[in-house]
């Protein structure tokens, strides 16, 4: 009984913890043009993703800032990031990013993430080209 | 010709797995011995077949067979021989019939060390594992055709993915399809005994072998795919809690929980439920984790396939093979029975809280690596989780986890008693606390982190050694002769044991010490990391068999003295255009230096990746060390001649057999 009853109290002690952890680490996915509506949170982590603007990939002179804009196609948000960029990162091709959007409305990103395959698309940032369009679709028949 | 004969050697190897899987299980249960003994022949078989099959698939990939669509869209006729030979398991169709391979060698594993156990329970087992088996070719005959023809031929294939052509990538699959499909073995013994309604110690002897076999295995497959994201993926990171590794991880933290309950169930007859419920768990995540890398629900560089065929068969077969096996385990559990008591301080229940903690550490992996699936199929939202969360909760799952590692060995079964653990373990935990306090200062820095890391690390291995001590001060004779007399399965228990804290220092060391500079630099340019100059020294331009890239050169120094030069690659593979990064390291017992190009910026400059990581291989090394504890563990002799006393209770009414000799472990 009293085996019973500790096991029972680690097993509740064990599962608050991984909820209260699971909770505080989510990090959510928006679309540029959920950014653009307002819909993505202030001041802490999310993810972003779309194609890689054509022709917007800037280099600093350190050679290790850059700057690029990310696009749904509908809408584009422009992102900062310090560091050395995925093999596969490539303008026109698509692109997740994870970090946090400043007061001056840049993204500044922490982690970029492009997959290993030439025409594999980050399926967040397929999905986010696919809702941008959807919506475009729906304003033009309306 | 030779791809229809694979096709056709599949077919057949599906009727035997038919057979295989319902004769000998409808045969154990209305007594009809003809029936039974189909069992082994069948199994038998179904590997020859199922080998032709491999064969075939291996031989088209070999011979440039791009008639052949898996061969087209996964190889190249200039790609070298040894990976046009590992392309065969490359692909998705082709790492099912790797998996239905290793699936019957271990079955064929199982009617020839099995010749001592009773005929029903062979039977049995043996069905079990056929019924398996005929999901898998189900699966691959009516989705995932590996020898499809592609008419018209192709001129030429698509290559294997560059990440894949790799000695790391060659061998990590083949490791890592062992122990998951290892895993089936402890199952159909699961099964075979919730059948049979007979669940006892030499059960658990019998399924022992194979369980530790099993996870040593998925330890080495798991260690290789992380040490070959190590210096493939070109970034230095050596887990990343990407859910195609916590596919592989799940059934290990549940094969673990299993060894410690088996032994539990065999020395003292008691968690026998637990361990049954265990047994299918670890099973269904493996399978779980086969489909899941393989189904291409994942979103990660492992998962190449996509088609919504597989993923409905797939969650068929595992809502068949989880709730059928969960669904007899609730029927004939009961009449398991639950097995001896035991005292709240006692060995049993420190076993029995380790086991919890796996499990739970087991199910939130499952959590943080479903819940974003979840959410996505049903159109909540897209979220994922990442590191963070992993790492908030495995420290504190696992410290008291360590620290019961340490007691567990030394406590009595039944009955122990705290007063006496704590005078044993009070110079263990001395040692350990002064280690801790201590080491950072040597290494050049405290944090409290190492400090923690290597407290559990010290722990372990102190604790080992009394109880090695205690251990030993039981017996007579010397030195020699009381080391001689314990059991190779003491030793291999201590020794995996240890590997676990060469695993932990490998962890706190990196974490602590480890210094990572992304740094731009033209030809000249020098950056200091861990102690070290790393001086660039330009890029030339190269050519591989199947690539072309630039190959840089970076001289490394400590205090003016020459080291050595790195050569760091960026290669862009021909056919498919796919850039890659192959990371220059020198490898140390005591730290790596690591370097990667980045890309090229401008004036001849390149932006890199400069790493010193101290003590990383350690992390492979204690992995490693866990496998050969187990495999030493697999040489004890109670496996070997098991035969006598297991027979004397098991045969019963049973004919008694000859020659018993044979190896019951292998």
């Amino acid at each position: 009984m009293v085996i019973i009853a500790a096991g029972l109290g680690v097993l509740a002690l064990a599962s608050a913890l991984v909820l209260n952890a699971f909770r505080s680490n989510l990090v959510f996915f928006f679309s540029p043009s959920q950014v653009m509506a307002n819909q993505a949170p202030q001041g802490k982590a999310f993810r972003i993703g779309g194609l890689v603007e054509t022709g917007s990939v800037k280099r600093a002179d350190d050679g290790l800032t850059v700057r690029f804009r990310v696009t749904d196609t509908a809408h584009t948000i422009a992102v900062v990031y310090t560091g050395i960029l995925p093999d596969l990162f490539k303008e026109g091709k698509g692109v997740v990013a994870q970090g946090r959007l400043g007061a001056d409305g840049v993204f500044a990103a922490t982690e970029v993430l492009a997959k290993h395959d030439e025409n594999y698309m980050p399926p967040d940032a397929a999905h986010a080209i696919e809702q941008a369009q959807k919506a475009q679709q729906s304003v033009i028949i309306k | 010709m030779i791809p229809e004969i694979g096709q056709f050697a599949l077919i057949l190897a599906l009727l035997l797995a038919l057979t295989q899987g319902v004769l000998p299980i409808v045969g154990a249960a209305r007594a009809i011995p003809t029936w039974i003994r189909v069992a082994r022949p069948a199994a038998q078989g179904q590997l020859v077949f199922v080998a032709i099959a491999f064969g075939c698939l291996a031989w088209s990939f070999v011979a440039n067979d791009f008639s052949v669509l898996n061969v087209a869209t996964n190889s190249n006729s200039q790609l070298p021989a040894q990976y046009r030979f590992a392309a065969t398991w490359g692909s998705h169709e082709g790492s099912l019939l790797l998996w239905v391979l290793m699936l019957n060698v271990w079955t064929v594993a199982v009617t020839v060390f099995s010749r001592h156990l009773p005929e029903e329970m062979v039977a049995r087992v043996l069905g079990v594992m056929g019924l398996v088996s005929v999901g898998f070719l189900l699966f691959m005959l009516l989705t995932s055709n590996p020898f499809e023809r592609l008419f018209p031929a192709a001129p030429d294939g698509r290559d294997l993915n560059p990440l894949l052509q790799d000695p790391g990538m060659v061998i990590h699959p083949p490791m890592l399809y062992m122990g998951y499909v290892g895993f089936s073995v402890a199952f159909a013994f699961a099964i075979a005994a919730l059948l049979g309604g007979r669940l006892d110690a030499t059960w658990a002897r019998w399924s022992r072998p194979w369980t530790t076999l099993a996870w040593c295995f998925l330890t080495l497959g798991i260690m290789l795919g992380s040490w070959w994201a190590y210096y493939e993926l070109g970034w230095g990171g050596w887990w990343f809690w990407d859910p195609v590794e916590n596919a592989s991880f799940m059934p290990w933290l549940f094969g673990t929980a299993l060894i410690h309950s088996l032994a539990v169930t065999e020395k003292r007859g008691s968690f026998k439920s637990w361990t049954v419920l265990l047994a299918i768990c670890a099973f269904s995540l493996s399978l779980l984790g086969t489909f899941l890398v393989r189904s291409g629900v994942l979103t990660s560089v492992h998962a190449f396939a996509t088609d919504p065929k597989r993923g409905i068969f797939i969650l068929a077969f595992l809502t068949v093979a989880i709730c059928g096996s969960l669904t007899l385990f609730a029927w004939r559990a009961p009449r398991v029975g639950l097995g001896g008591k035991f005292d709240l301080v006692s060995r049993e229940s420190m076993l029995l809280a380790n086991n919890v903690l796996l499990a739970v550490a087991a199910g939130s992996v499952l959590l943080g690596t479903l819940y974003p699936l979840f959410l996505d199929a049903l159109n909540l939202g897209k979220i994922s989780v990442g590191p963070p969360y992993f790492d908030a909760v495995f420290v504190p799952l696992m410290t008291p986890a360590v620290f019961l590692m340490g007691i567990g060995p030394l406590a009595r079964w039944k009955e122990a008693s705290l007063p006496e653990l704590a005078v044993r373990l009070k110079w263990a935990l001395g040692v350990s606390l002064i280690t801790a306090l201590l080491l950072p200062f040597v290494m050049g820095r405290w944090t409290p982190l190492v400090a923690f890391g290597l407290l559990l690390a010290a722990w372990i291995i102190a604790t080992s050694a009394v109880a090695l001590k205690y251990r030993l001060s039981r017996h007579d004779g010397n030195l020699w002769a009381r080391l001689g007399a314990q059991p190779r399965s003491y030793y291999g228990m201590l020794l995996a044991h240890c590997g676990v804290a060469v695993f932990i220092i490998g962890v706190t060391l990196v974490k602590g010490y480890e210094t990572e500079r992304d740094v731009r630099m033209a030809v000249g340019d020098s950056v200091m990391a861990g102690g070290y100059a790393f001086r660039f020294d330009g890029v030339q331009e190269v050519t591989g068999p199947n690539y072309r890239g630039a190959r840089g050169a970076i001289d490394v120094s400590r205090d003016g003295r020459h080291i050595e030069v790195l050569h760091p690659e960026k290669r862009v593979y021909n056919v498919q255009q796919m850039p890659m990064t192959e990371a220059a390291i020198d490898t140390g017992i005591f730290g790596d230096l690591y370097v990667s190009l980045g890309e090229s910026v401008s004036g001849g400059a390149w932006s890199v990746r400069v790493y010193h990581k101290p003590f990383v291989t350690w992390i492979w090394g204690g992995c490693i060390i866990m496998a050969l504890g187990g495999l030493l563990a697999l040489c004890d002799r109670r496996y070997r001649v098991p035969a006598r006393r297991s027979e004397a209770i098991v045969a019963g009414g049973g004919k008694k057999r000859a020659g018993v000799s044979g190896a019951a472990a292998g």
